[in-house]
């Protein structure tokens, strides 16, 4: 079964200069318990779609088109007190550099509690708190972190304490947006272990957001690539690395350097992406794009195409190998 | 074999902190202690570890930003043809060995003067070093700026740090540093802020640069992946002392050391695929048993110039 269902979601953001497309067109679906990974360069529109799930865009950011189907129902253009329910208890999320959002004058334990009471109002202080010390158990934190203050946590364990918050009202589905970003490659090998344990235990679904296309190898069953807005590569994540299509997802490939194997000459990708800012249609990556061909046809607007079983390419890298 | 252009032998550095505003106490924390290694001319060292292992105090100190605690750093003299102590220089001396040393930061938003021209911010350490006139130190300025890539120069020398992206401005970092072509360069984290595509241009310009200008490169970094493609040998810092050191490719295939392995098995792998097995590693005994054994014993050769540090050759091997 579904749990999260994207359809043609567009989100934009006013600006003096003109309006942002944050988002176009985005559409995937997540299964009951799955991990979907979304990967894409800074400033390609991930956060923006996983701010748009909980509705917690910018001001000056509106959705503008397109439906988000969570457990049967359609959120958008709920109000905000129904928004308020979905939020936490339907869907959690862990911020980037969400270890820094902590109160540095409220206990830890406090500060979960307080997220606790608005969602259940009818549970005692000790229920919340065995809760508490249950999900800690979970993400490795000792249970004295329930009586400490951020600054006495390392980055680490303030970041396993955010996802225990995460987890607090029991979410079905967790968006983790850069996770690890800020942490060095042990505490990231830990979180993402906590994480992994986490869906496993609590049988979760997981939108998993990063820049990194191996932390996306490791963490998740599907996944889809995005750029300048756009989701250009959908599909299984063996799938797309097996037999990546757009010329983006090679690019990306061909970018990341690994520890085993033999040491290939990874490839750049010169140039940058396109400004969102009056768009113009037709293929965004053709400017940097190193396969382009003779047969391409830049200005065919964008559109993903099923090439294979749930693995989906842009139209422009359909017809190509 | 080359020549070495750095050798630093048993190098500290200690920091005192106090116990709270009104305590007496005072105690020591061995932010580098006691690390050796060589650099030969034109080739690099990835230095490894998590954060807080002294890699950035080992930096500083390289770059003569900070003095060291003990030990000792030579530097090959050109003039002199032997390697020289950095504690015999001084003065004039020193200022002009100071050229020869340059730093590129991790953050390319917080380490150009935002108030500053393109054009000036490469233009300032000529003129701190006063080389030349000002119509050679502008001929250098675009000269440079052709070198790392952003072309045309006339475009680029007039704007400002905010109108270019991240990886132009660490073009203009890298800019900045090459302008005094200097013989070390000591790089802290320089791509960790940029996006993996543009990251690679960066690593290839630095890669370039290193063989045409002879420069030789200390690599800091946390992701063995990117020291791998930088560096033709690495050292792997733990809690301010190097456990193992080694040719590159040597080391990834071979590790030795729990720590380094614990290290190399945190790296996502970009296949998923491969099943990457965890090296557990308890780091609070780690570090009490390197405690221990801090006899400061020179570490052992296990092959050919691979070290492996010997607290742990006596302690968990």
């Amino acid at each position: 079964m579904n749990i999260l269902e994207v359809k043609n979601l567009n989100m934009s953001y006013k600006t003096i200069d003109g309006e942002v497309e944050a988002v176009k067109d985005v559409s995937f679906t997540v299964k009951e318990g799955e991990s979907f990974g979304i990967v894409g360069e800074s400033g390609c529109g991930k956060t923006s779609v996983a701010m748009s799930l909980l509705q917690l865009q910018a001001d000056n950011g509106k959705i503008t088109n397109g439906e988000i189907i969570f457990d049967g129902t359609n959120i958008v253009g709920l109000s905000e007190s129904e928004l308020r329910k979905v939020r936490w208890s339907g869907i959690s999320i862990v911020f980037q550099g969400a270890m820094n959002s902590w109160n540095p004058v409220v206990k830890i334990g406090e500060q979960i509690r307080e997220a606790m009471r608005e969602h259940y109002p009818d549970k005692t202080k000790e229920e919340n708190t065995t809760k508490i010390l249950e999900l800690f158990g979970i993400v490795g934190l000792d249970s004295s972190v329930i009586d400490r203050f951020p600054h006495e946590l390392s980055g680490g364990m303030k970041q396993r304490a955010v996802i225990a918050l995460a987890l607090s009202c029991d979410p079905k589905l967790i968006i983790a947006d850069e996770p690890t970003t800020a942490l060095d490659v042990v505490i990231q090998d830990q979180i993402l272990n906590e994480i992994r344990k986490v869906q496993e235990v609590l049988g979760l679904s997981l939108i998993y957001i990063s820049h990194d296309i191996a932390v996306i190898a490791e963490m998740t069953d599907n996944m889809a690539v995005m750029y300048a807005g756009r989701i250009v590569e959908r599909g299984p994540t063996k799938e797309i690395f097996a037999n990546p299509r757009h010329s983006y997802t090679k690019s990306l490939l061909e970018s990341t350097p690994s520890v085993v194997g033999d040491k290939v000459k990874l490839k750049s990708l010169e140039g940058e992406p396109p400004s969102l800012i009056n768009k113009e249609s037709g293929c965004s990556f053709a400017p940097r794009c190193p396969y382009r061909e003779d047969s391409c046809n830049p200005s065919l607007d964008m559109e993903l195409v099923e090439i294979g079983t749930d693995h989906y390419v842009d139209i422009c890298s359909a017809g190509k190998s | 074999m080359k020549n070495n252009l750095i050798e630093v032998r048993d190098l500290e550095k200690y920091f005192e902190v106090s116990g709270g505003l009104f305590s007496r106490n005072k105690s020591v924390v061995k932010a580098v202690d006691g690390i050796s290694f060589d650099i030969p001319f034109g080739s690099s060292l990835g230095l490894v570890g998590q954060s807080g292992c002294g890699k950035t105090t080992t930096a500083r100190v390289l770059s003569l930003l900070d003095p060291k605690t003990n030990g000792n750093v030579y530097f090959y003299n050109e003039e002199s043809s032997s390697m020289q102590s950095i504690d015999e220089l001084e003065g004039e001396e020193l200022k002009k060995f100071r050229r020869n040393i340059q730093m590129i930061f991790q953050d390319p938003y917080e380490s150009l003067n935002p108030r500053w021209n393109i054009k000036d911010i490469i233009l300032e350490p000529l003129n701190i070093h006063n080389i030349g006139d000002l119509k050679d130190r502008e001929e250098a300025v675009y000269e440079i700026l052709k070198t790392v890539g952003l072309t045309p120069p006339e475009n680029y020398m007039p704007r400002y740090p905010h109108e270019l992206s991240g990886g132009q401005r660490q073009r203009v970092s890298i800019a900045r540093t090459l302008i005094m072509k200097p013989k070390f360069v000591v790089c802290d984290e320089p791509t960790s802020m940029l996006d993996v595509s543009i990251r690679i241009s960066i690593m290839d310009l630095m890669l370039n640069l290193a063989k045409d200008l002879e420069v030789s490169y200390l690599y800091i970094t946390h992701d063995l992946a990117v020291a791998r493609y930088m560096c033709d040998r690495i050292a792997v810092m733990f809690n301010g002392k190097i456990v193992e050191i080694a040719e590159t490719e040597e080391l990834l295939s071979n590790p030795i050391h729990p720590y380094t392995k614990r290290l190399i098995s945190s790296i996502p792998i970009p296949d998923p695929s491969y099943k990457r097995e965890r090296y557990e590693l308890d780091f609070t005994e780690l570090d009490s048993i390197i405690k221990s054994n801090s006899n400061n014993e020179p570490m052992v050769e296990v092959k050919d110039n691979h070290f492996v540090a010997t607290h742990d050759i006596k302690g968990i091997l």
